[in-house]
């Protein structure tokens, strides 16, 4: 007799399952990150290449740039799944929904979230951040970037049954993610005039422990809403 | 109005039945679909659904599934709710919709690893047996973009083979199946219900699993005066 599986093999399953898709489709995954390049790299042509007036404007840049990229990327998340009916077997397995839900959002930044991460010293450098920035600048990224994917999956599971999304997903995840904007560049800010960010980043590890344990509960509820 | 039982000798009739609905009432679009529907299945059963087309076949089927509740009445599994009990429901029940779950990026092999894996420990071994046995050797490593119609619905069948769920619950599985596959789909249906099993399928195509088979037409449980209804309210 076939054993039932456990919830943890059922949750690397689908973590598995979901990177593979992503490596077999992985095109689509530069999108977002030669969206983040570009929009970063026009700055210093549009506004000033001069030292001074970048430092000024570059954490911002970098944070609405990366929130920018993240939201082109969000859509990949339940799309296909919702589409060739994967969905409902998902929401059909006798697991907790939490886990799956986690399960994809995980998968879903390893693969758009943290190669921005990844980019972000490079394009740092372009803006001409200062070098004490650097750290605070990757590490509220590395910590702001789950929160924004989270927060996404609420967006998308919300709109996955809508025709023509168009500007709703934006309209919806947008809002929810300025307090990841503000506490990630205060933190940053923070860092350059040589103050102590441990508050700012206590207020991120804070706002991630919150996404991490409510955003799936509400990603799942939202996926019920919408295969019903 | 009750189900119309084309035969009655099924193996467990004075037993609990496994899935059991009653007054089931859904309406869509101020439409009522069906109500005061009512519906058992035992183990060792095969319930063919039929109606015409728009009558809720498929809506009752993820209604039964869980898939969707906007309907009234109470589904119960094993004599108990599925509301609050769904874990042991759900890990009995092996759905399979109009939309069949495979990836068209990943092979064969690869989107049974991830459906078998949400409900069973199944080894690739497993999985490579099932789909030669459902007639998809060779297409092991081929992406399913490159196959067919009625190869990729192949591929979700073949989870027939290794889930150990008894009830099944088939959306139109004959739909795009060739001659050969139709006749090894009745074949895993017979099958399924020798082992106690249980299965309610939707579909326009004459079952012969012979002497399990029950059919229940939604048609009859459309309440007339509701047809009427738009009328009356101009």
């Amino acid at each position: 007799m076939v054993a039932q599986s456990t919830t943890f093999s059922a949750f690397s399953a689908t973590l598995k399952r979901d990177l593979l898709i992503a490596f077999k489709r992985r095109n689509d995954l530069m999108n977002p990150l030669m969206f983040f390049f570009i929009v970063v790299t026009l700055f210093p042509i549009g506004i000033t290449p001069e030292r001074e007036g970048l430092r000024e404007i570059a954490v911002g840049v970098l944070w609405v740039s990366a929130l920018l990229a993240s939201l082109l990327s969000m859509d990949n998340l339940y799309r296909s799944d919702y589409e060739d009916g994967s969905l409902e077997q998902l929401l059909l397995t006798p697991h907790p929904l939490y886990f799956m839900v986690l399960a994809k959002v995980i998968s879903h930044w390893l693969v758009s979230g943290l190669p921005l991460v990844l980019l972000s010293p490079i394009l740092g450098y372009v803006l001409a951040l200062p070098a004490e920035a650097y750290w605070t600048m990757i590490v509220t990224l590395l910590m702001g970037t789950p929160v924004l994917s989270l927060l996404g999956s609420i967006g998308v599971a919300l709109t996955v049954s809508l025709g023509s999304r168009g500007l709703i997903l934006a309209m919806i995840i947008l809002p929810m993610s300025v307090p990841v904007l503000i506490a990630g560049t205060l933190a940053v800010d923070q860092a350059l005039a040589g103050g102590a960010v441990a508050g700012h980043l206590a207020i991120m590890g804070a706002m991630l422990a919150a996404a991490l344990s409510l955003a799936p509960l509400a990603s799942a509820a939202a996926l019920r809403i919408s295969v019903s | 109005m009750p189900a119309t039982p084309s035969t009655s000798d099924s193996p467990a009739a004075n037993s609990t039945p496994l899935l059991a609905a009653r007054n089931l009432i859904c309406e869509r679009d101020d439409r009522v679909l069906f109500a005061g529907l009512d519906l058992e299945l035992r183990s060792g059963e095969v319930v063919q659904l039929k109606g015409s087309n728009g009558s809720g076949k498929t809506t009752l089927l993820r209604i039964l599934c869980g898939l969707n509740d906007s309907f009234s009445g109470e589904i119960q599994w094993q004599g108990r709710p599925i509301k609050g009990h769904s874990d042991a429901y759900l890990s009995n029940l092996l759905y399979i919709g109009h939309h069949v779950g495979v990836n068209k990026v990943l092979t064969p092999v690869e989107n049974l690893r991830w459906s078998c894996a949400l409900h069973e420990i199944a080894t690739d071994v497993d999985i490579l047996q099932a789909l030669d046995r459902i007639g998809l050797r060779g297409y092991e490593e081929s992406r399913c973009m490159t196959l067919s119609a009625g190869q990729k619905q192949r591929v979700s069948l073949a989870r027939l083979l290794i889930s150990p769920a008894r009830l099944w619950i088939l959306d139109e599985p004959f739909t795009t199946l060739d001659v050969n596959g139709v006749k090894l789909l009745e074949t895993l249906l017979a099958d399924h219900v020798e082992n106690s099993g249980a299965a309610l399928v939707t579909t326009h195509h004459n079952l012969s699993v012979a002497h399990h088979l029950r059919v229940l037409n939604l048609d009859t449980h459309v309440p007339d005066e509701t047809i009427l209804q738009p009328e009356g309210g101009w």
